[in-house]
């Protein structure tokens, strides 16, 4: 019995890696640890009716991005221990499988786990509040998409202790994903975690496009939406598009791996290469997902912080939809090499070059929009300026690539490497970064440290050009991705040098977790809700928003409302025609996300180790929780009265 | 939107400024789910088309599939989604009993399908052609199963929806949820014409 | 917003928005003819291959376009019609992804086994 014991656990647990064992004590320490504080300090009610089973977009939000920034770290880990071997190859800091596993779990940790969660955590926070709303269209199917976007996320990160990283890439192309030559359980996890959390980010895609699309304040037409939100609409179309192909994909790979079926497979007639077809349809649009928001961050902080309406809306609105219907065009420059000719290399040549021009608009709309502005340069704006030419050289290098001819040349390697990285982190990345600072003191009613936050920036934006600009070079001279030894030793120094700016990424990262940690205890408060002098509607309500955002709909007449209302204001006339306070409708909290979030934890873990004793019932309760929302969704409604939102205003405003 | 249910025996307040008929959302987010679930019937009849011909040697669906059956459920399922239409229309007139008699029928429809689709999985397999067997045949049970697994949803989606009524009545809430259901009922309809015309009659021709 | 779609509500009723049983007849007899037709082509061999898949392809298109219309009233409804501008989309998304697989994975170096 106990030898049987010891045997399923030496498979079931990863072993044998002093790396995984400390990293099993800190996972141990630190889960006994948050027990022992809850219980300790009495929290648990706290944390169980304040934030779990919440259906408020503010909280929801705040806790995508405390999952993304953990997600940030475990991610930022794996580049760093990557980068390490890199630097000194012969030391062997990580064998090859570990080396594959590492490579893999930091891709899909970055944007699935990372970029993914810090989107919708902005998306939720932010949205409502920009469009005079008082949540998001469907809040218990917000709470939902939180919760399976973390069970996904979980079970993901599970497979570092549990049954083995998946090591086949953060794609998973078969045949090498396929059980033929994976036959452990990490693509299971692979398959499971992602398929999971993206059923999440399909529900919220629905969910962010009908609160766009029906739920604005009144007199804001679609033309007058701020442009972060436009962005939002945009990423939100593309993701209920292009998530869809991806649950099907999976689904397929799932079945070849779990029932022996035959559609990537070498044998039986199937097709790999299919799969790479088929992934890309959503991998290329999914890139586009993530850095929509970003530039919807940007229109709004440029215009914010160079104190002027945006330049060219209208052109900024045509060039997001542009991209985000374009995405859908461009999916095989990712396999120029697979040989399908060359009428459809030019094609999808030609498509990807086009999608520069829109990008390209938005960057001088930027640009103009600055010009002749009174620039102040908070650590938004630095974000918003670094920028730029971060992404006019990763976009000019995209270009390249897009050369179906030369692509041959550039294919896998680390010229690849540095261009996706300098648009993702140069793009993505300072983006939500920029989003975070800018409406940091709206989440929590404090501004963040400057002065920690520009060493922060100094710090990545240096690692960032360290790391990634040699990366082109040792591209160009031949070096693949996805190698742990290389023996030009031509190569060595300048992996040296991209190892040094990728440590100086981590260290900006430390003094991000020190900014906040700073921040919480010495502040500045945000006392009026617009600390930045704002332009939107998010900045008419008080830091924090109150559960209901806004105690009176606010009335819409220009695309930068609260602007022109200070301005109003300003001129001495009257304000906001602001009607009566009325009782405000609200949905009550509901256990049956965290709930459902746990079968669906649990229907995966069981599938993952292909124990049905385990899944079925894991699906049994994803249903049940289904049928118990439908019979139980018309009680879950409850109104504040109006003496307590005429209290709170007061508190939070001083007077109304 | 079509057959916004606002003018039913709820008491709503419409006098808020910014409260939106939840229906018109519910509505609105359905349609959107049900484009969504378009694309995923597209990944899954791309990947058909793609595969069809690997059938690695083995048995081939021209062999094997037989239109008889196919030929009966194609019109239970057409039936029942006008069936499902009729509920509605009972529905908006307020004629409860009627309306749960239809959906009746059309459960008991979508029942008779999905007998007759899984007779013919089980004939297949009894033939020699399963998942295993080759690229085409798994993508065919794919196919052919995910929409029948759509059915199967359905129907038990169908049965929680009467539960309710019987219970609660018509109300603008449980009219919604007659609603949507008939929309995806339609849709499901929609999908099978395309999978008779690609995978079967294509197949067969 | 909200005003607007008080005021279409408060209206809703005088609209014929549910359609009628006549409506859902005459498509279901449509439907029903739609179905037929292919059947009864493919059945006895009665066109060649490319007519007779054209003949497949375009009675399932106007047969699901029949069920939008008849059935799921697609026309109906308050503008702008987002339900019918996401299933444009959709629709082209749909293409997409069948027509484009095929044309990329047909000209395969392997090829494809059609």
């Amino acid at each position: 019995m106990l030898d049987n014991i010891k045997e399923f656990a030496s498979e079931f647990f990863v072993t044998g890696d002093p790396l995984i064992y400390g990293a099993d004590v800190s996972i141990v320490l630190a889960t006994l640890g948050i027990v022992f504080v809850l219980t300790y300090f009495k929290k648990w009610g706290w944390l169980w009716k304040g934030w779990l089973t919440t259906v408020d977009h503010k909280k929801i939000g705040i806790m995508y991005i405390l999952a993304a920034i953990v997600m940030l770290f475990r991610g930022g880990v794996d580049a760093v221990m990557m980068r390490t071997q890199l630097a000194f190859p012969d030391l062997n800091f990580l064998e090859a499988d570990h080396y594959n596993q590492i490579f893999t779990t930091h891709g899909v940790v970055m944007i699935f786990f990372m970029a993914m969660p810090l989107m919708f955590g902005l998306f939720n926070i932010i949205v409502p509040l920009q469009i005079g709303a008082r949540d998001v269209a469907f809040p218990f199917l917000n709470s939902l998409s939180f919760w399976l976007f973390f069970a996904g996320a979980m079970l993901f990160n599970l497979s570092f202790v549990i049954g083995g990283s998946p090591d086949a890439g953060w794609l998973a192309y078969p045949p090498l994903s396929g059980s033929q030559f994976n036959p452990g359980v990490g693509q299971n996890f692979y398959i499971w975690g992602i398929q999971i959390s993206g059923i999440g980010s399909l529900a919220s895609g629905i969910n962010f496009i009908v609160t766009i699309l029906k739920m604005r304040a009144p007199g804001m037409t679609m033309m007058k939406m701020p442009m972060f939100t436009w962005s939002v609409f945009a990423a939100s179309t593309t993701i209920i598009f292009a998530f869809p192909i991806l649950t099907i994909t999976l689904l397929l790979l799932f079945m070849d791996r779990f029932f022996g079926a035959h559609f990537f497979t070498l044998d039986g007639g199937g097709n790999p290469m299919m799969y790479i077809n088929l992934i890309w349809m959503w991998g290329h649009p999914e890139v586009y997902i993530v850095v929509l928001p970003a530039f919807g961050v940007f229109s709004e902080t440029v215009a914010t912080f160079a104190r002027k309406r945006l330049f060219g809306y209208a052109s900024m609105v045509f060039a997001m939809v542009i991209i985000s219907i374009i995405s859908f065009f461009t999916w095989a420059h990712h396999f120029f090499t697979m040989g399908s000719g060359a009428n459809v290399n030019a094609f999808f040549a030609v498509t990807t070059m086009i999608i520069a021009i829109p990008t390209g608009v938005k960057i001088f709309n930027w640009l103009f929009t600055m010009y002749k502005g009174r620039i102040t340069f908070p650590t938004p704006m630095m974000w918003t300026i670094a920028f730029i030419p971060a992404f006019v050289v990763g976009g000019m290098t995209g270009v390249m690539l897009s050369v179906a001819p030369a692509d041959f040349q550039f294919h896998n390697s680390y010229f690849l490497i540095a261009h996706f990285h300098q648009v993702l982190i140069g793009g993505v990345v300072f983006g939500y970064f920029a989003g975070l600072y800018y409406w940091w003191p709206k989440m929590f009613g404090f501004k963040l440290n400057e002065y920690l936050g520009k060493w922060a920036f100094w710090l990545w934006n240096i690692g960032f050009y360290v790391c990634f600009m040699p990366q082109y070079l040792v591209g160009l001279d031949g070096m693949t991705r996805r190698i742990s030894v290389f023996s030009n030793p031509d190569w060595q120094g300048l992996n040296v040098a991209s190892t040094i700016g990728a440590y100086i990424m981590g260290l900006a990262f430390l003094f991000q977790v020190a900014q906040i940690g700073y921040s919480i205890f010495r502040h500045e408060k945000d006392t009026t809700g617009d600390i930045w002098d704002g332009r939107t509607l998010e900045f008419s309500i008080p830091s924090p928003a109150p559960e209901y955002n806004f105690a009176v709909i606010p009335q819409v007449h220009s695309r930068d409302e609260w602007w022109e209302e200070k301005e109003r204001r300003a001129r001495g006339e009257k304000p906001w025609q602001h009607g009566p306070i009325e009782p405000i409708h609200m949905p009550k909290n509901s256990a049956i996300g965290p709930i459902m979030g746990a079968c669906w934890f649990v229907l995966g873990f069981g599938l993952v180790f292909h124990w049905l004793w385990m899944a079925i019932p894991g699906l049994i309760g994803v249903f049940i929780c289904m049928f118990a929302r439908s019979f139980s969704a018309h009680k879950a409604e409850y109104y504040i009265p109006v003496e307590e939102i005429e209290r709170t205003e007061a508190t939070l405003r001083g007077s109304v | 939107m079509a057959q916004s249910p606002a003018h039913g025996s709820d008491h709503h307040d419409h006098h808020a400024a910014g409260h939106h008929d939840p229906q018109d959302l519910k509505l609105l987010g359905f349609w959107i789910f049900l484009v969504t679930d378009v694309i995923m019937f597209a990944t899954l009849f791309a990947t058909f088309i793609v595969l069809r011909g690997g059938t690695d040697g083995n048995v081939t669906g021209a062999e094997l599939l037989e239109m008889n059956g196919i030929i009966i459920s194609t019109f239970l399922l057409l039936t029942s989604s006008f069936t499902s239409g009729v509920a509605v229309l009972a529905m908006h007139q307020n004629k409860i009993k009627q309306m749960i008699i239809w959906l009746v029928i059309t459960g008991l429809l979508g029942a008779g399908f999905l007998y007759l689709e899984v007779n013919e999985f089980l004939h297949l397999i009894h033939e020699g052609a399963t998942l295993q067997t080759s690229a085409y045949w798994s993508a065919f049970f794919t196919l052919v199963g995910t929409h029948g697994v759509h059915v199967t949803v359905g129907l038990f989606w169908m049965i929680a929806i009467i539960i309710q009524i019987v219970r609660r009545g018509l109300t603008d809430d449980t009219k919604g949820k007659v609603t949507v259901f008939s929309l995806y009922w339609h849709f499901l309809d929609a999908v099978w014409i395309f999978l008779l015309s690609i995978v079967y009659l294509m197949e067969v021709m | 917003m909200a005003d607007h779609n008080n005021a279409h509500n408060s209206h809703g009723g005088e609209r014929h928005e549910h359609g009628s049983l006549k409506s859902y007849i005459i498509g279901y007899i449509i439907s029903i003819v739609l179905t037929i037709i292919p059947l009864v082509v493919v059945l006895n061999d009665m066109m060649g291959r490319t007519a007779t898949i054209a003949v497949i392809m375009v009675t399932a298109t106007l047969q699901f376009l029949v069920q939008l219309i008849f059935f799921m009233h697609v026309r109906d409804g308050e503008q702008p019609r987002w339900n019918l501008i996401t299933l444009i989309f959709g629709v082209l998304i749909l293409l997409t992804v069948v027509v484009g697989s095929i044309w990329i994975m047909g000209n395969n170096s392997i090829g494809m086994k059609m």
